[in-house]
């Protein structure tokens, strides 16, 4: 399985890779941690002409707290997000959801931006980025958008980023006071793709939430925030709300099928993740059980 | 942790001074593999050396109607394309089976296909170029057209006679029928109490070798001879076939194993891409390497064990078990393999249903079909993991039928330790097996009933955890029974040529070869300990046609218990030499002399009279000084076969204590125990570790483990994230205990131990998830367990 | 086809060499260098065999373009022997049997190395976790983890 040949370019400034991508389009790969692309050129699954090497650039790597936004540069590496004190800190989901990314070799190497751009559905980071509520960084010849997480991924190995665009950075707005994240997936073996995750951002208020961000990965073409999550929020949570939320998720998530499990099974899966999220956030061990 | 209780007297050879057998002493030789520095077939480099690459059809059936290479032979790198017609004026067909399984039939199957292609990644042509990049390059530049033909994948379907027939010449897709009936199985079921029944379903799995099949063959025109370089377990054989269908003589081609990343029956059959090598060195006279890429690997290293079987068990209240009967069917690829045939595995099945248990009554039927997938053939415990998942599952069916424990109804039912010898309903002799000492010995180091109350006393709080017991017989140490029998040139005896060297050094050419499990470490201690001499002065060849004896090789767990044998036999002779030799010099009495230590002593005070490297020096370079007449001879050869017992049989048993998440429906093992019976150990690490080994690939096959083959015959998980082998955070820790029954076939009394581990666990694993899950009032017979499976069993899904 | 100059550090040893840039840098070290110690078990980055070490952090090397080595320092099975570095592992490993056929240990020494350099005292499901992206069909994994945790003990002050 040897990929096949390609030319290959190592830029050392973003206007030199995106002048690369403008010129090259779609014959042209990125290349960041190399985690996700490798595999697929050495199966020749695709045969880019081109790949820019963007391993060079100074510029996208880096973690920074800029007043209420963490500023993680797209080169970042899984192992540096897992051993942040900013991250640890600020945003503490992706500490705990790093762990469940693949194996120790794999994240010395795969970055953030790489894991966000490949879009792979049943990926842990893009479910993060959309419960933390986080934007997307993006810039082409013609200038820099910022695309909200919920908004950026669009279906398999999809995105908003066009082939001539660069993901340059993740802004992460810092955890509030009271803010619980919560973090569970369900794996066949350490390290897999989940089969189904869910990864959540809330804050608490009298027992309560009074913000709750459910991001369901492994649920479809794409990562899912739950409308389901609006039944939980500013309410006394009660069973019978409960189960409504549950009810609302059943219905809007669209799982596909696949060798580990059908849809009604993940759309199974998820409404436990569910329970057991808000049950844990809430410390409310009553809400585990199905009325 | 180990334990292990004597069951007999330990034979006189083995009680040596400073003897190895039975002490767990590291393996020779195993720095140059930590440091990287091993040499395995897909390590090597010849000069001249060109790689091969295959063209495979992406259909499971379709005819080859024009292949156009015109573009891909003028690409950079490229030595040849060759189609399987070209390659057929080179290498001639085979057809896979053996006169004694009656009724079995095969199509010829090419190296390279011939106007059709059967199955999804079978080869349509190979290009040869000076790098595997190279070749892959132009590969993707030959366009074949195809006819897609309807597929057959399904193996009940396969026998319908509305479903097309694959070769048309056979007149039906039925490779192989088998049929036994044993006593009045009828009579029997009418008899029970209670009869249970239930299909048992087992998913298709693949070895999954690290190191993928690999080989270097190097026709050299001057010399017209073929070396190839090939990780087989059996090299005579491969000599043989190549020989055999390259036109050549047997002495016209070497075989040479080299270091073997792992192969566990995958490697020890004929392989058409393998053949195709041989055959292409020949056509360009150069060296030719191919190395299997992991899809490929999953694509075309044979399959094994995809079976549908419906069981039926009698058993009266009492928990005497009156009859087993069972209905097999297995699913093969479109060609029986070759030479050892894709209807042993079935035949096995039939043969050891039942197997440990004291009932007469047996009925069976296994038929094999053809399908348009991957072939199918031995892969680690051959049959044993079917049978033993289908009897052990029916034991524990009818245990809770009855209501009786599942230690108990095994209590009553096993063969009694005293009954040998005796033969099963379906012919099987056994020499001598320990089922209860064994259950005995489980039972003691599982503490049963310590877990027995910790998953009641855990139901209770909603948790459940199961045990689950598996009983099983294992075939070592195989006669001419298996193979010889039916025609195949696969020997069944073995060979161990000694001699001790100028310098005192012993040097030992084996005929079974080595994938890890340790032969040149067994070989090594027995002759050390019966010669004499430390183990560090022992240098073992093997793995090379060229210079070891004419043997079988290592499979079907019979290195140690026939190659040894010839080890220690070879041994005797050369320590009688050496001996007879010494008393010459001596003037004294060879019965009044030993080796101790490389060095000739008396025996009646120990006394040191002369180092053996002393005495080979005048034997080599001064035999003037030796008494008249003599003629020394410091080499011996001596073979070994079992003649009396056509396989040696070991038993065992096995324990799995896991919890079931009756949320999510995943399984975690949390403890896994063995006791196993393999007669004489010789290095109890070695042997411990083998049955860990083959514990781990089953507990693969109960949980994570099946080839997904689509309606077209499509393999759509033919990778290692989507074909889930067992990697290390899943696994359990694994406690080994022994009870010892050497066979008496032999001086070594060493039966086979390799595959063991494989034959029980996932019968174990099902057991235990059906008795975490009594309370659900749910049963499942089918591997793997998946989450799925589980879910859908609890009717949560 | 396109060749590219390289420089970098293998096994403390400076390296020049002219590559396809498709060259994965397992590849370049098994055929360009003959360190065949670093072995390819399915070239998608599942089964560590490939591992080496890249500036001090184990990776998968089947997944690592050679180009992308310039100026690195990369560290093989080989290198990590010679200095010694692994010594007290390998000794562990062939006491306790924690290899058969050999062909996942390289990558299972990178790896441990990595994890006791990391975790000096390593519980055994730490041990499990830290390797469970490294395949071994012939071990069933417990011997490796007795292995890592015996060296564990004998490293610790």
């Amino acid at each position: 399985m040897k990929a096949s040949a390609f030319s290959y370019a190592r830029p050392t400034t973003v206007p030199n890779a995106l002048e690369l991508l403008a010129l090259h389009g779609d014959r042209a790969k990125v290349l960041a941690g190399g985690q996700s692309l490798m595999p697929a050129m050495n199966l020749r699954l695709i045969s880019p002409k081109l790949i820019v090497d963007i391993g060079a650039i100074v510029e996208l790597r880096g973690i920074s707290l800029k007043g209420e936004v963490l500023l993680v540069g797209a080169l970042t590496r899984h192992v540096d997000l897992h051993n942040s004190a900013e991250i640890a800190r600020y945003a503490p989901l992706l500490k705990e959801a790093i762990a469940h990314v693949a194996h120790p070799a794999i994240r010395n190497r795969g970055t953030i931006g790489g894991s966000l751009a490949h879009a792979d559905p049943a990926a842990e980071l893009p479910a993060c980025m959309m419960a933390l509520g986080a934007t997307l960084l993006v810039r082409g010849v013609h200038g820099e958008r910022r695309i909200a997480a919920e908004e950026f991924f669009t279906g398999i190995y999809e995105t908003l980023l066009s082939p001539d665009e660069l993901l340059i950075a993740v802004e992460i707005p810092v955890a509030q006071r009271n803010s619980s994240p919560f973090f569970q997936e369900f794996s066949r073996r350490r390290g897999d793709y989940a089969i189904v995750g869910l990864a959540a951002q809330a804050v608490l208020k009298n027992s309560g939430f009074s913000d709750l961000r459910l991001a369901f990965f492994s649920v479809g073409n794409r990562p899912h925030l739950a409308k389901a999550a609006r039944q939980l929020t500013n309410v006394v949570v009660t069973r019978s709300i409960l189960s409504d939320a549950s009810d609302l998720l059943r219905q809007e998530l669209d799982p596909h099928e696949d060798q580990h499990a059908t849809p009604a099974m993940r759309r199974y899966l998820a409404n436990l993740l569910l329970r057991r999220c808000v049950s844990k956030l809430l410390d409310r061990p009553d809400l585990l059980e199905e009325p | 942790m180990t334990t292990t209780r004597a069951n007999s007297d330990v034979l006189s050879m083995l009680d040596r001074p400073n003897s190895y057998i039975g002490k767990s002493v590291p393996r020779p030789n195993l720095d140059r593999l930590m440091q990287g520095r091993g040499l395995y077939v897909s390590d090597m480099e010849l000069p001249r050396m060109v790689h091969v690459a295959f063209l495979r059809s992406p259909h499971a059936h379709a005819k080859i109607v024009k292949i156009d290479a015109h573009d891909a032979k003028r690409m950079p790198g490229v030595i040849s394309v060759v189609t399987g017609e070209e390659l057929a004026t080179v290498i001639t067909p085979w057809i896979g089976v053996l006169s004694h399984l009656k009724g079995l039939k095969s199509a010829p199957q090419s190296a390279i296909a011939i106007d059709r292609v059967c199955w999804q990644g079978e080869a349509v042509a190979a290009v040869v170029a000076t790098s595997r990049a190279a070749a892959e390059d132009a590969a993707e530049n030959i366009s074949v057209e195809y006819e897609a033909l309807d597929a057959v994948t399904d193996v009940i379907a396969a026998l319908d006679p509305e479903t097309p027939i694959i070769h048309s010449s056979l007149g039906d897709n039925l490779a192989f029928e088998r049929n036994h009936d044993a006593g009045n199985v009828d009579k029997a079921f009418a008899q029970a109490d209670q009869v249970v029944e239930a299909e048992f379903v087992f998913g298709r799995h693949t070895g999954v070798t690290l190191e993928p099949r690999a080989v270097v063959a190097d026709w050299n025109v001057a010399e017209a001879r073929l070396t190839i370089y090939q990780g087989t377990q059996a090299p005579h054989m491969v000599q043989n076939i190549a020989a055999l269908h390259l036109g050549l003589t047997e002495s016209q081609v070497r075989v040479v194993c080299k270091d073997v990343g792992g192969s566990f029956g995958i490697k020890v059959h004929i392989y058409a891409d393998e053949m195709a090598v041989y055959a292409l060195s020949k056509l360009l006279r150069r060296p030719v390497k191919f190395v299997a890429d992991r899809v490929e690997s999953f694509n075309t290293d044979i399959h094994a064990r995809d079976h549908r079987c419906r069981a039926k068990i009698g058993v009266k209240q009492d928990g005497i078990i009156t009859a087993f009967e069972i209905d097999d069917l297995t699913g093969i690829g479109p060609y029986s393999m070759y030479p050892r045939t894709s209807a042993i595995e079935a035949n096995q099945v039939v043969n050891l249903v039942g197997g440990p248990y004291a009932n007469s009554n047996y009925r069976a039927r296994a038929r094999v079909v053809f399908q348009n997938k991957n072939v199918m053939c031995q892969y680690r415990a051959v049959g044993h993991p079917i049978a033993c998942s289908i009897t052990e599952g029916l034991v524990d069916l009818a245990a809770m039928k009855i209501g009786m424990d599942p230690v108990e109804i095994r209590r009553r039912n096993l063969i009694a330790d005293d009954g040998y010898p005796c033969a099963s309903p379906s012919g099987l002799r056994f020499e001598r097996l320990s089922h209860h000492a064994s259950l005995n010995e489980l039972i003691a180091m599982m503490d049963y009933d310590g877990l027995r109350a910790e998953q009641a006393a855990l139901r209770a709080k909603n948790i459940h955890r199961g045990i689950g017991i598996a009983s099983f017989i294992e075939v070592t140490n195989p006669s001419a029974a298996f193979y010889g029998v039916g025609g195949a040139k696969i020997s069944s005896q073995d060979g161990v040529a000694l001699r001790l060297d100028a310098q005192g050094s012993v040097i030992c050419q084996t005929s079974i070869t080595e994938q890890g499990q340790g032969s040149e470490s067994l070989t090594a201690q027995i002759v050390g300990s019966v010669l004499g001499v430390p183990m560090q002065c022992v240098r073992v060849i093997m793995g090379d046609t060229d210079n070891t004896p004419y043997g079988g090789g290592t499979w079907a767990s019979r290195g140690a218990g026939i190659g040894g044998e010839a080890a220690l036999q070879a041994a005797k002779i050369l320590r009688r030499n050496i001996l007879n030799v010494a008393a010459a010099i001596l003037q004294s009495m060879s019965a009044d002399l030993d080796i101790v230590n490389a060095a000739i002593v008396n025996v009646s005070d120990g006394a040191l009279r002369i180092e053996l490297s002393e005495l080979a020096r005048i034997v080599y370079f001064r035999p003037d000084t030796l008494p008249p007449g003599v003629q020394p001879e410091l080499m011996a050869t001596r073979h070994f076969v079992p003649r009396e017992y056509p396989f040696a049989f070991t038993n065992g048993i096995q324990a799995s204590w896991l919890e079931v998440d009756t949320d999510t429906g995943f399984v975690r093992l949390l403890k896994h125990w063995v006791v196993e019976d393999c007669g004489t150990i010789i290095n109890p690490q070695l042997v411990d570790e083998q049955i860990r080994g083959g514990v781990v690939q089953g507990l693969g096959a109960a949980l994570f483990e099946k080839c997904i083959y689509d309606e077209r015959g499509q393999l759509t998980n033919a990778n290692m994230a989507d074909y889930l082998v067992p990697m290390p955070s899943e696994m359990p820790d694994i406690d080994v205990g022994h009870v010892v029954s050497p066979t008496l076939e032999s001086e070594l009394g060493a039966k086979g131990a390799g595959e063991a581990g494989t034959a029980g666990a996932a019968a174990a694993v099902s057991n235990a998830v059906n008795d975490a899950l009594r309370p659900f009032d749910t049963i499942v017979t089918e591997i793997p367990l998946t989450p799925r499976v589980i879910l859908a069993a609890l009717g949560r899904i | 086809m396109v060749q590219m100059p390289i420089s970098f550090l293998v096994n403390g040893e400076r390296v020049d060499a002219v590559v396809p840039a498709r060259l994965n840098l397992a590849d370049f070290l098994r055929e360009h260098l003959k360190l065949t110690g670093t072995h390819i078990g399915c070239e998608h980055g599942v089964c560590g065999a490939c591992t080496v070490r890249v500036d001090g952090d184990i990776v998968r090397s089947c997944l690592i373009l050679a180009v992308q080595m310039h100026d690195a320092t990369v560290e093989t099975i080989e290198g990590l022997s010679d200095s010694g570095e692994v010594a007290d592992l390998q000794r562990a490993f062939r006491e306790r049997n924690a290899l058969q056929c050999g062909f996942c240990t390289p990558g299972m020494l990178m790896a441990a190395q990595d994890l006791l350099k990391h975790c000096p005292v390593p519980d055994r499901d730490r041990i499990r976790e830290h390797l469970s992206g490294n395949y071994c069909r012939c071990t069933g994994y417990q011997a490796i983890v007795d292995a890592v945790e015996t060296t564990a003990r004998m490293r610790a002050p």
